[in-house]
C-alpha cells in the first residue's frame, strides 16, 4: 500500500487576530483558579468551590467566542498561532510559550471546557462536604469530613483543565509535554484524592508510573525530531517532514505511539486505566473518559503529516487499537464492579478511535467524531454511575444494586440514553460515530480489512453484551439492596441525587442521542477538521456499507439477547459465583496484565534494587582500594612530564598536605 | 595587571569575617545565630549587586571574566591571587547565597550533639559559603586548587563535630575520599604548569593563559593531566563508582551541612568539568567523552535504583543525587549548546529542589527522631503543609513540566540525543526511575492512615498518654508532637518554591546569563553544535 496522500496540503498559518488575542486566558483562567484555591487556604473552603466552576464556565464562554470567530473565517485562514513568550532558547533552538488555534485544537477545547463546566457543577453537589470524605466501603473508620476536601478537589480540578488545554493548544512539541506530564500529575493526584486509602495512593502511583513508560517514548520522539529537523514547532515540522529519514520517521510514529498508549490506556499500558477508579467519579467521567485519555488520539490526529507517510507506523497503531479494543470488551464482561466495568469499557472504545486514526485519512476525522460522541455518553454514563453510588452509600458492587429505576427515574433514563448510544443504537451517537469506524476497518486494504472489520464487529457484540448486563444488574430485578446492609453497617435508603447532579447528566444524555447525528451530517465535522487533519479521503471497501451497518445491528442485538438470557431472566446472586470458568477467570483478573507486569518488572525491580544496595555497600572497600591502584599507577606515567625542580617540589606539599592530614586526624574533634 | 573590582573579594570576606566574628559567641548562641544571619542576608544583598554588575556578552569572544580582580601572590610560580566571574559561575554563586540564609533557618532549632553550640556551627556553614564563592570565583589554577582543598576544611568539622552518631567514620570518609581527588588533581595542577613552561616560555597557572595554549598541547599530555582533574572532580561531583562517601556523609550531617552538601558543594565537581576540563584538555574531553558518559548514564539508573532501595530518608536523598549528577555529566560531555546550558542549569536546578528535599526530610526527621522511612506513615494527615511541600520538592526532583528541573533535564537529553543517542536513551530511560523512588517515598511516608513508630510515637509524647488510640484528636490538640510546618518555615522555604515555579515557566534570566559562556565553552572544545537550527 502506497502513501494514500503524496504531501498533506498545509494550511497557511497566520498571527491569531481580534478575540483569538485572549487565546492565552483560556489556559490562565483555570491555572489562576487553582493558585489561589490552593493559597488561600482553609478560609476560601466557603467560596472555592463556586470560584472553581466559574473560573471554567468563563473559560468556555472564551473558547465558544473564538470558536465562533474562526468558523466565520474562510477555511484556509482557520489555523493561527498566538505566541505568549519565549519559554526558552539556547543557541539554534527556540521554543515559545505558544498556541495553535485551529479546528482541532478548537474542537477539543469546547470538549474539555464544555463537558468540564458539566462537571465541575455536578461535583459541587458530588463532593459537598458530608460527602467528601470517608469514602469507600473498605475505610476502616468513618472519620470527620475533611471540610478543605472540595476546596481542594477544586483546585486540582482546574489544574487539570488548564494543563489539557495547553496539551491541545500547544504550538510545539515541548508545550504538548508540558501539557501531557501536566495532565499526568492532575491525574495522579485525583486518582490519590482520598490519600486515607492505601489502594487509592497505589493506584495514583501506578498511574503516573505507567504513563511516565509513554512519556519516555513521547520524549524520545522529540529527541529524534530535533535531530532530524532542527526545530519542535509544529508549523516547521510539518512542513518539512518528507526530510526526515524513512526509519527515523517509523521510529518518531512508533514512540509516540509508545506516549499515547500511556496516556490513553492503551495496550499494553492499560493496567493503569481501571485501578484509577479510585479517584472520585467525576473525575473518572472527565479526566479518565471524556478528556485526558482521548489524548493519544488528539496526538495522532496532531502529527498526521507524520504518519501520512508510513504505513507501517499507521498499521501499529490500527493493530494496537484492534487489540486494546477486543481486551476491554472481554475483560468488562467479567466485573462486577460498575465503575470498572465503564472504565473497561472506556479502554474498549479508545481502541475504536485509535483503530480509525491508525486507518489514515479515511480515520483520522472518524477517530475524532467518535472521540467526541464518547466524550458524551461516557461521561453521562460516569455520572450515571456516581449518582447510583451517591445513592447506595458508595458501593460499587452491581451486585447490592437492582431495581434501582423505580428510586432514581432520572439517572435511570439519562443513563439508558448513553447506554443506548454506547452500544450503537439506531440513530443514537455511538450508531454513527462507531459504526462508521467498523466500516472504515473494512475497507482497510487486504488482510487488515477483514481481521480489524471482523474483530471491530465481535468487540461490538461483547459491548452490546457488557453494557446490558450492566444496566439489568443496575436497574432491574429484584431490589437485592433490601435486605442488605453496607460495611458501615447502615441500611440502604437509595434516592435520587439533587438539581446540581442530575440537570449535568441531562445535558449530556441530550449529547449522547444528538451528537453523532450532527457531526456526521453531511461531514460535518470531517469539514471542520480539514485544515488539521486533511481532506477526508473516502475509501469504498468490499464490504458495502449497508452490509456492515446490518452486520453490526445484529451482533448486537445477539449481544443484548444474551445478557438478557443469562443476566436479565434469572436472579442475580448477591455473591459473587466462584465457580467459573477459565475465560472468566482470566477476565477478572484483566488478561493477567497485572500478574505478567508483576512477575517481569516489578519483582526482578525488587530483587535488582535489593541486591544492588547489597553490593554498593559491599563495594566500598573495593573502590577505595581500586582507587588506591589508580593513583599508584598514573603518578607514575605521569613522573614522565615532570622537572626534577617540580617533582621535589610536589613532594613537598604532598608531604604537607599529609601533616595536615595528621594533624586533622589527631584533633578528632575535641 | 594588579587590582580591580573588589566586589568578589567582598564576597568571599564577608562570610568568611562574619565565621570569624560569631565563633567565639559560643556562651550566646542566640546572638550568634541572628548575627550569622545577619551575614548571609548581607552576602545575598551582595550577590544581587554582583549580578546586576554583571552584563551579558553580546557574542562570543571577549573576555570571558567579568569583575576581575588580581594581584600577584608568588611570582616565582607565576600563581595570582585572580578572581573574575562567568555566567555559570554567576548563577552558582547566586544559588549559594539564596540557599545559606535560608538553611541557617532550618538549623535554628536544630539539636546538635551533647555540648556542641550554634555559634560554632553556623561559623563553619558561613566558613564554607566563603570558600565556595571562592571557589567559584578563583581564575588562577593553583589558587582554584587551594581553596578546592580548603573547602574541606570545614565541612570536615561540620560532619564530624555536628553530625549524627556515625559522624566521625563519615567525616574522616568524606575526607580521605575528597583529599585523595585533591592530590591526583596537584599532580595535574603542576604537570599543567611544567607543560605550560615549555609552551609558553615561561610557566603560569592563569586560566586564560593556560586555555589559550590548550589546543597545542600533545593529546597524550593532556589525557594525563585531564585524568588527575576528572578524578577530583568526580568525586566531588559524585560520579559511579567514586560515591559512595556521599550516602554517608548526607546521612550523618546535620541539616545545614547536608543542604549545602548535596546543595551547592557537589556542584564544584560538574563546574570543575565545564570550567577545568574541557576548556583546558579539550582532545583529551573528547578522546575519554565514551568513559565518561558510561560512568554518568550508570549513575542515572544506578543512583535511581539504590534510591528506591534505601530505608534511610538521608541516604535516599544522597542516592538521588548520585543519579542527578548523572544527567549533569551526560550533558556536560555531550559536546552541544543545548546540552551544555542545560547541565549548568541543572546544577542550580538541582541545588534548590535536592537543597528542599533535604530540607523537607531533615523536618520530618527532627519531627519524628528517626531517619527510618519505614517509621513514617500517613503523614499528611497532621502535617498537609509539610506533606504538599515535600511533594513540590519531589516533583521537582523528577522533573515535572512546569518545575525548574524540567527546563535543565530536556536541555540536557535533547542537547545530548544528537550525539550520542545510546546514552541517552538510557538515561531517558531514568526518568522512570525517578518518577518510581519520589512518589514510594512520598506514598511510604506521607499517604494513607496514621502509622509508624516515629509518627505515632511523637504524637502520644505530644498530646499525653491514650491519644495514642484517636491520632485525629492528638493532631487537633495543641503542642501534639507532631506539628505541621512553622510560619517560619514557610516563610524560609517560600523563595523555594518561588524560584522551583518561577524557574519552570520563566528560566529565562538565568538561561540568558549562562548561554554565553557555553558558547564559548563550544569554541573552546572545538566542536559545532551538532542541530544548529531548523534544517535548510
Amino acid at each position: 500500500m502506497s502513501s494514500l496522500i503524496a504531501a498533506a496540503e498545509l494550511p497557511d498559518v497566520g498571527p491569531a487576530t481580534g478575540v483569538a488575542d485572549l487565546a492565552w486566558l483560556l489556559v490562565a483562567l483555570p491555572a489562576i483558579s487553582a493558585v489561589v484555591l490552593l493559597l488561600a487556604g482553609r478560609r476560601a473552603n466557603t467560596w472555592g468551590h463556586i470560584l472553581g466552576v466559574l473560573s471554567v464556565v468563563a473559560t468556555f464562554v472564551i473558547g465558544l467566542v473564538i470558536f465562533l470567530q474562526t468558523a466565520g473565517l474562510d477555511a484556509a485562514a482557520r489555523t493561527r498561532e498566538l505566541s505568549v513568550y519565549n519559554w526558552f532558547s539556547v543557541a539554534g533552538l527556540h521554543v515559545d510559550f505558544g498556541l495553535r488555534l485551529d479546528p482541532l485544537s478548537l474542537t477539543f477545547v469546547l470538549l474539555i471546557t464544555g463537558v468540564g463546566s458539566l462537571i465541575h457543577i455536578y461535583s459541587v453537589g458530588y463532593m459537598a462536604p458530608v460527602h467528601g470524605a470517608g469514602h469507600g466501603e473498605d475505610d476502616d473508620a468513618a472519620e470527620p469530613s475533611d471540610p478543605s476536601a472540595r476546596r481542594r478537589f477544586f483546585a486540582q480540578l482546574n489544574l487539570f483543565v488548564a494543563a489539557m488545554l495547553v496539551l491541545v493548544l500547544g504550538n510545539n512539541f515541548v508545550m504538548l509535554y508540558l501539557g501531557w506530564e501536566g495532565v499526568g500529575l492532575a491525574s495522579y493526584l485525583l486518582i490519590g484524592f482520598y490519600q486515607d486509602r492505601p489502594s487509592a495512593a497505589t493506584a495514583a502511583k501506578k498511574a503516573f508510573l505507567m504513563n511516565r513508560v509513554g512519556d519516555v517514548g513521547l520524549a524520545l520522539a522529540i529527541f529524534i525530531l530535533w535531530t532530524q529537523l532542527g526545530t519542535l514547532q509544529y508549523t516547521q515540522v510539518f512542513a518539512n517532514v518528507g526530510k526526515i529519514d524513512p526509519p527515523a520517521l517509523v521510529a518518531i510514529t512508533v514512540l509516540l505511539l509508545l506516549g499515547a498508549c500511556g496516556k490513553s490506556g492503551q495496550f499494553p499500558l492499560q493496567a493503569w486505566l481501571p485501578d484509577a477508579m479510585e479517584g472520585p467519579t467525576p473525575v473518572s467521567a472527565l479526566i479518565h473518559a471524556a478528556t485526558m485519555v482521548t489524548a493519544g488520539v488528539y496526538l495522532i490526529g496532531r502529527t498526521h503529516a507524520l504518519y501520512d507517510l508510513t504505513d507501517t507506523g499507521r498499521l501499529v497503531v490500527a493493530i494496537i487499537g484492534t487489540i486494546t479494543l477486543l481486551i476491554g470488551a472481554i475483560i468488562g464482561c467479567a466485573y462486577d464492579d460498575i465503575k470498572k466495568v465503564l472504565a473497561y469499557s472506556t479502554v474498549s472504545q479508545i481502541g475504536y478511535m485509535f483503530l480509525a486514526v491508525g486507518l489514515g485519512p479515511f480515520g483520522y476525522a472518524l477517530g475524532i467524531a467518535h472521540l467526541l460522541s464518547h466524550g458524551f455518553f461516557k461521561a453521562g454514563l460516569f455520572l450515571g454511575a456516581g449518582s447510583v453510588m451517591h445513592a447506595m452509600n458508595d458501593n460499587v458492587d452491581m451486585r447490592r444494586y437492582g431495581g434501582l429505576w423505580r428510586v432514581m427515574p432520572i439517572t435511570f433514563v439519562t443513563f439508558a440514553l448513553g447506554y443506548l448510544a454506547l452500544i450503537g443504537f439506531p440513530f443514537l451517537s455511538g450508531y454513527f460515530t462507531k459504526d462508521a469506524i467498523i466500516e472504515a476497518a473494512f475497507s482497510a486494504p487486504g488482510w487488515q480489512g477483514w481481521t480489524f472489520g471482523l474483530l471491530a464487529t465481535l468487540a461490538a457484540g461483547l459491548t452490546a453484551f457488557y453494557m446490558t448486563r450492566l444496566v439489568l444488574m443496575t436497574f432491574f430485578g429484584e431490589q437485592r439492596w433490601k435486605n442488605l446492609k453496607s460495611a458501615d453497617g447502615h441500611a440502604y435508603h437509595p434516592h435520587e441525587a439533587p438539581a446540581s447532579m442530575t440537570v449535568p447528566m441531562i445535558i449530556l444524555a441530550i449529547g449522547s442521542v444528538g451528537a453523532g447525528f450532527v457531526l456526521t451530517q453531511g461531514h460535518l465535522l470531517a469539514t471542520w477538521l480539514t485544515p488539521s487533519l486533511g481532506e477526508l479521503a473516502e475509501q469504498e471497501g468490499p464490504v458495502p456499507a449497508a452490509v456492515v451497518s446490518t452486520l453490526v445491528l445484529v451482533v448486537s442485538a445477539i449481544g443484548v439477547l444474551v445478557a438478557y438470557l443469562l443476566v436479565g431472566r434469572r436472579p442475580t446472586p448477591v455473591e459473587r459465583p466462584q465457580h467459573v470458568s477459565f475465560p472468566v477467570r482470566a477476565a477478572r483478573r484483566d488478561l493477567y496484565a497485572n500478574a505478567i507486569n508483576e512477575a517481569l518488572i516489578a519483582t526482578p525491580g525488587t530483587w535488582l534494587s535489593r541486591f544492588l544496595v547489597y553490593f554498593d555497600n559491599r563495594g566500598v572497600d573495593g573502590a577505595v582500594n581500586g582507587t588506591a591502584a589508580l593513583l599508584g599507577g598514573s603518578s607514575g606515567r605521569l613522573r614522565r612530564l615532570q622537572t626534577g625542580f617540580v617533582r621535589s617540589y610536589a613532594l613537598s606539599m604532598l608531604g604537607g598536605a599529609v601533616l595536615v592530614v595528621a594533624a586533622l586526624l589527631a584533633v578528632r574533634f575535641v | 595587571m594588579n587590582g580591580g573590582n573588589l566586589i568578589l573579594i567582598a564576597l568571599i570576606l564577608l562570610p568568611l569575617v562574619g565565621s570569624l566574628v560569631i565563633y567565639p559567641l559560643h556562651a550566646n548562641p542566640s546572638t550568634a545565630k541572628l548575627a550569622a544571619m545577619g551575614f548571609a542576608l548581607a552576602e545575598l544583598v551582595l550577590t544581587v549587586v554582583v549580578w546586576l554588575q554583571y552584563s551579558i556578552p553580546a557574542a562570543a569572544g571577549g573576555t570571558r571574566f567579568q569583575l576581575q580582580f588580581a594581584i600577584d601572590w608568588i611570582p616565582a610560580f607565576g600563581t595570582r591571587l585572580a578572581f573574575g566571574i562567568d555566567g555559570i559561575a554567576l548563577v552558582l554563586i547566586a544559588l549559594t547565597a539564596v540557599l545559606v540564609p535560608v538553611l541557617l533557618l532550618f538549623s535554628w532549632e536544630e539539636k546538635l550533639p551533647e555540648g556542641r553550640s550554634h555559634a560554632g556551627y553556623f561559623a563553619l556553614l558561613l566558613a564554607t559559603q566563603a570558600t565556595l564563592m571562592g571557589v567559584f570565583t578563583a581564575t588562577d589554577v593553583f589558587l582554584f586548587y587551594v581553596l578546592f582543598e580548603a573547602m574541606l576544611i570545614p565541612m570536615y568539622f561540620l560532619i564530624g563535630r555536628f553530625g549524627g552518631p556515625r559522624r566521625q567514620y563519615a567525616a574522616v570518609k568524606f575526607f580521605l575520599y575528597s583529599l585523595f581527588g585533591g592530590l591526583i588533581m596537584l599532580a595535574s595542577v603542576i604537570g599543567l604548569f611544567v607543560v605550560s613552561g615549555e609552551q609558553l616560555g615561561a610557566g603560569t597557572f592563569t586560566w586564560a593563559d593556560l586555555q589559550r595554549m590548550a589546543a597545542s598541547v600533545p593529546e597524550s599530555t593532556q589525557i594525563w593531566l585531564f585524568l588527575g582533574f576528572f578524578v577530583a572532580f568526580a568525586i566531588k561531583a559524585p560520579l559511579v563508582p567514586f560515591h559512595t562517601w556521599l550516602p554517608d556523609a548526607g546521612a550523618e550531617a546535620p541539616i545545614g551541612a547536608g543542604v549545602i552538601l548535596v546543595g551547592v558543594l557537589d556542584k564544584v565537581g560538574t563546574f570543575g568539568f565545564l570550567r577545568y576540563c574541557l576548556p583546558l584538555f579539550p582532545l583529551a574531553s573528547r578522546d575519554l567523552a565514551p568513559l565518561v558518559l558510561t560512568l554518568a548514564v550508570i549513575g542515572v539508573l544506578y543512583g535511581a535504583l539504590l534510591a528506591v532501595g534505601q530505608a534511610d530518608m538521608k541516604r535516599f536523598v544522597s542516592y538521588t543525587s548520585v543519579a542527578h549528577f548523572g544527567f549533569i555529566a551526560l550533558g556536560i560531555f555531550s559536546f552541544s549548546s543545548q546540552a551544555f546550558a542545560g547541565s549548568a542549569l541543572y546544577m542550580v536546578n538541582h541545588g534548590l529542589s535536592t537543597g528542599m528535599l533535604f530540607i523537607m526530610v531533615g523536618t520530618l526527621i527532627t519531627r519524628g527522631g528517626s531517619r527510618l522511612i519505614r517509621d513514617y506513615g500517613g503523614v499528611h494527615k497532621i502535617a498537609p503543609l509539610l506533606a504538599g511541600l515535600f511533594l513540590v520538592a519531589g516533583l521537582s526532583s523528577l522533573a515535572l513540566p512546569g518545575t525548574n528541573s524540567f527546563v535543565s533535564e530536556f536541555l540536557v537529553l535533547l542537547g545530548s540525543f544528537p550525539r550520542e543517542p545510546v546514552y541517552t536513551i538510557l538515561a531517558t530511560i531514568g526518568i522512570i526511575f525517578a518518577a518510581l523512588y519520589v512518589l514510594w517515598v512520598y506514598q511510604q511516608t506521607m499517604q494513607g492512615p496514621l502509622r509508624g513508630a516515629a509518627v505515632l510515637g511523637a504524637l502520644e509524647r505530644g498530646g499525653g498518654p491514650g491519644t495514642m488510640l484517636d491520632p485525629v484528636v492528638a493532631a487537633a490538640r495543641p503542642g501534639s508532637g507532631f506539628r505541621d510546618l512553622t510560619k517560619i518555615e514557610i516563610g524560609a522555604l517560600t523563595p523555594l518554591v518561588v524560584l522551583i515555579v518561577v524557574l519552570g515557566f520563566f528560566p529565562g534570566p538565568v538561561l540568558d546569563v549562562i548561554t554565553p559562556s557555553v558558547v564559548a565553552t563550544m569554541n573552546e572544545v572545538g566542536l559545532p553544535d551538532p542541530v544548529g537550527g531548523l534544517v535548510p
